[in-house]
């Protein structure tokens, strides 16, 4: 969510009993936009918090001109003192699939891949590396798997300039009641997948500039999907929330130019899912 | 040039064909010329479309008139959308004659409820005074709760808290109750829960359990009815073979008041919407929840489908998980409250009191050590009760209907015993490497007021705090334990094994051919001598 409107979002998305205490928000409202000054991002994003077990970390994105580039992420212990994280890769990703249970709150501690995956840690052996995983690889590849699968934006927010750089659509006016309860006017945004899979006649409705990204209506499993949408307060807030990362809240005001998403969790995909609908 | 002409005066067109008069031209020298050209180019500007009824002078018109009134940034990019936008608005103005039905979106409604939860109720001035008589205020102080768990972050909006107190003031008058307390919020898929925990009033629980009774009674009678007609109509057909399959006992629930039932649960989905009181839970019901894990819809009365079949709905299921994390993560103060002196201290005491004499300890020893909380809430046993029950005293009723055959082959149920009452939670173990609680004090940068805060790794959701005398448990989450591993769904059971081996349909070799011809022979042989043996009798006589 955007730095500038924190407390208000916050207070629409406490309905999941997570939120900042108030001495966090106070620390947040005044490292933030020292953020912004110092690595000269446009804009400022609070990601959320990951619970481990001995602490949390608190995690905060930079984005440049083009909203869709690779973002900085950036994580703290107290929200005061910011400290970036490298870029995921694939190698990264992959080794974290591995890894699973809570987070142990100390960003030093390793994994070691020894005991969970045997292949793993012999392939790092051979390429000389040590066969462990340090918990800020893996908390750099799970905020990358969260944002991928389930970071999503509402429909019209963002518009792809004929240059291919996106940025925010200064028109958008937020969605109407009716188009927020449908899974259809929410974009993943991250690098459409199934778009170019989309039937000709589907793709004739399409708005190029807007609908450049993939939509929830797809997401595994089908049918009631991995969403849980709700209108609180009577319809003035619309929250999905996602089941797949438990703890992924994303908010939006209808008819306002108001939304974006937090998370406040464990950093643990809930691989139960197919069983728990 | 030359081949549409000539133009008579009155048709459009005319004197275009000149040179120097087409409006294609970019210098018209001629001042009158260049008059006659504007005139044409707007002539053609006002043709009005045949599609929709606008024409492109207006709408340019328009579209600049709002750009100038706007003056919006980077007004070139952005255009095609302030075009469309034009059009839009006088595409709806033009065509409707009819006014729009004013749509009353739900907000309202909404709006309204939460309303009437601020209106006071006329028969308020009598409730007053028998709170008085009461002794204790039975309202929770939901907002100060709110406020030491905000300290740590966790929490509901101020909003969304104040309505829940609002809803709890609504919930008492109603009901007659003793005690309540806010114990939490269950998300779900469509709708969310929030849910009071509350002691009824001693005369209420005797009136529901009689209730109860009567409907069992009437239920009985109407299957003994039934049990003679049948057995009428089976002495005259032959009866299928009866299966020999008995299923084990029922393990009966406790009583209310008691064990899992100790406290009455009341939810509802929003503050402003009525409250639905939960039925009591039964062990079979927990035994249950325990293997399965669902996602709660927000409906009571949704079905729960599941292997193994969950004996119950969502009303139920949500019951069920209450008992369950309220088991395992209510903890109060070391010493908070104490064993009652009176009683002699039995192992299945379940009766707590508040100790007077509790000194509270300072917030850095509750958050190092966690022997300074302890359970106040029984746990549950494997069972599914707090207090165990051996089912095979319940089938001493069963022994006058039943065959005296089956009593040998009922197991042996060992007694099971879970830990007392007021157990530390120091000694609750965790899983893996994960220790099943975290404590951590609410700020570090003002250490005399921060709060000691306790989060439950077994039960992600359910937080503790303490402050001096206060404390409070609460519970925000979707309802399910944690778990290293995933969740393995129960196997069925296995293929029912083959009937009993009985000797009509046991299986032997079939005789060969020279036995079968050594065996006629022999019969033939015995019918010889027996006929013999009648000639020789009847040459007797």
């Amino acid at each position: 969510m955007e730095a500038l409107s924190l407390p208000a979002a916050l207070s629409l998305v406490a309905g999941g009993g997570a939120g900042l205490s108030p001495e966090l928000r106070a620390a947040l409202g005044a490292s933030l936009p020292l953020l912004q000054r110092d690595y000269r991002f446009e804009r400022v994003w609070f990601w959320g918090c990951i619970q481990g077990v001995r602490g949390a970390y608190y995690i905060a994105q930079g984005l440049g001109p083009d909203r869709a580039a690779p973002r900085s992420r950036l994580y703290s212990l107290n929200c005061l003192d910011w400290s970036l994280l490298t870029p995921a890769t694939e190698e990264m990703l992959a080794l974290a699939e591995e890894v699973k249970g809570r987070f142990q709150g100390d960003p030093s501690f390793e994994y070691s891949l020894a005991e969970i995956n045997p292949e793993a840690a012999a392939r790092l052996v051979q390429s000389g590396k040590e066969p462990v995983m340090k918990e800020e690889a893996r908390l750099i590849a799970t905020i990358e798997q969260i944002d991928r699968a389930v970071g999503i934006v509402p429909r019209g927010a963002f518009v792809k300039t004929p240059l291919g750089s996106v940025h925010e659509n200064r028109h958008f006016e937020g969605l109407s009641l009716a188009e927020a309860k449908k899974l259809s006017s929410y974009f993943h945004f991250t690098e459409p997948t199934n778009l170019k899979n989309k039937t000709l006649l589907e793709k004739a409705d399409l708005d190029p500039s807007t609908d450049f990204l993939n939509s929830l209506e797809h997401d595994i499993p089908q049918g009631k999907g991995s969403w849980s949408i709700q209108l609180e307060k009577g319809g003035s807030v619309v929250v999905l929330r996602s089941l797949l990362w438990l703890g992924l809240t994303f908010y939006h005001v209808p008819m306002t130019k108001q939304f974006g998403y937090v998370y406040f969790g464990t950093g643990e995909k809930n691989l139960d899912l197919p069983f728990m609908l | 040039e030359g081949g549409h002409g000539p133009y008579q005066p009155h048709e459009p067109g005319y004197g275009l064909d000149q040179p120097a008069y087409s409006p294609y031209e970019d210098e018209i020298p001629d001042a009158q010329a260049r008059m006659l050209a504007i005139k044409n180019a707007k002539a053609y500007l006002l043709k009005t479309s045949t599609k929709s009824g606008l024409n492109l002078y207006d709408h340019f018109a328009t579209i600049l008139t709002k750009i100038l009134d706007e003056q919006p940034e980077n007004t070139v990019d952005i255009i095609e959308t302030i075009s469309q936008d034009v059009k839009w608005a006088q595409f709806r103005k033009k065509m409707d004659t009819l006014r729009d039905e004013h749509l009353i979106p739900p907000t309202f409604e909404a709006a309204e409820k939460c309303k009437a939860l601020f209106v006071k109720e006329a028969g308020e001035e009598e409730h007053e005074e028998l709170d008085e008589e009461m002794g204790e205020p039975a309202l929770p102080n939901v907002m100060e709760t709110a406020f030491y768990f905000e300290q740590a972050g966790i929490g509901l909006s101020k909003d969304e808290c104040y309505y829940i107190f609002l809803a709890f003031k609504n919930l008492i008058t109603v009901q007659p109750i003793q005690t309540c307390r806010f114990w939490g919020k269950i998300l779900g898929l469509e709708m969310n829960y929030i849910i009071a925990e509350v002691q009824l009033r001693e005369g209420e629980e005797e009136e529901e359990r009689g209730e109860e009774e009567e409907e069992t009674v009437a239920e009985e009678e109407k299957e003994m009815g039934e049990g003679e007609e049948d057995e009428e109509q089976k002495e005259k057909e032959p009866e299928p073979p009866k299966s020999t399959y008995k299923p084990p006992p029922e393990i009966p629930k406790e009583a209310n008041g008691t064990g899992t039932n100790k406290y009455v649960y009341f939810v509802c989905n929003e503050p402003g919407k009525p409250w639905v009181k939960l039925p009591p839970v039964t062990p079979a019901q927990i035994v249950c929840a325990r293997q399965i894990k669902k996602f709660f819809t927000g409906r009571l009365d949704a079905p729960i489908v599941s292997f193994p079949p969950f004996p119950g709905n969502e009303a139920n299921y949500l019951r069920a998980q209450i008992a369950r994390i309220s088991a395992g993560t209510h903890v109060s103060p070391t010493g908070f409250y104490q064993f009652p002196e009176d009683e002699e201290e039995e192992e299945g005491g379940d009766t707590y009191e508040e100790n007077p004499e509790f000194e509270p300890p300072p917030v850095a020893e509750m958050v190092e050590s966690l022997a300074m909380w302890a359970h106040h809430v029984k746990g549950i046993l494997k069972q599914g009760r707090c207090v165990w029950i051996n089912p095979a005293q319940k089938s001493e009723e069963d022994e006058e209907e039943g065959e005296e055959e089956e009593e040998e082959e009922e197991e042996e149920h060992q007694e099971e015993t879970g830990q007392p009452l007021l157990t530390l939670i120091s000694e609750d173990e965790g899983m893996k490497n994960i220790p099943a609680w975290t404590a951590q004090a609410s700020t570090n940068l003002i250490p005399e007021y921060s709060i000691a805060i306790l989060q439950s790794n077994r039960w992600p959701g359910a937080y503790a705090f303490a402050s001096g005398r206060k404390f409070e448990n609460i519970y925000f989450g979707w309802g399910h334990k944690y778990s290293p591993e995933s969740h393995t769904p129960a196997l069925p059971p296995p293929a029912e094994a083959e009937f009993p081996i009985e000797p009509g349909i046991t299986e032997a070799a079939d005789p060969t051919v020279e036995e079968e011809l050594a065996f006629k022979a022999a019969q033939e042989e015995a019918l010889a001598e027996a006929e013999e043996e009648e000639e020789e009798e009847g040459e007797d006589d």
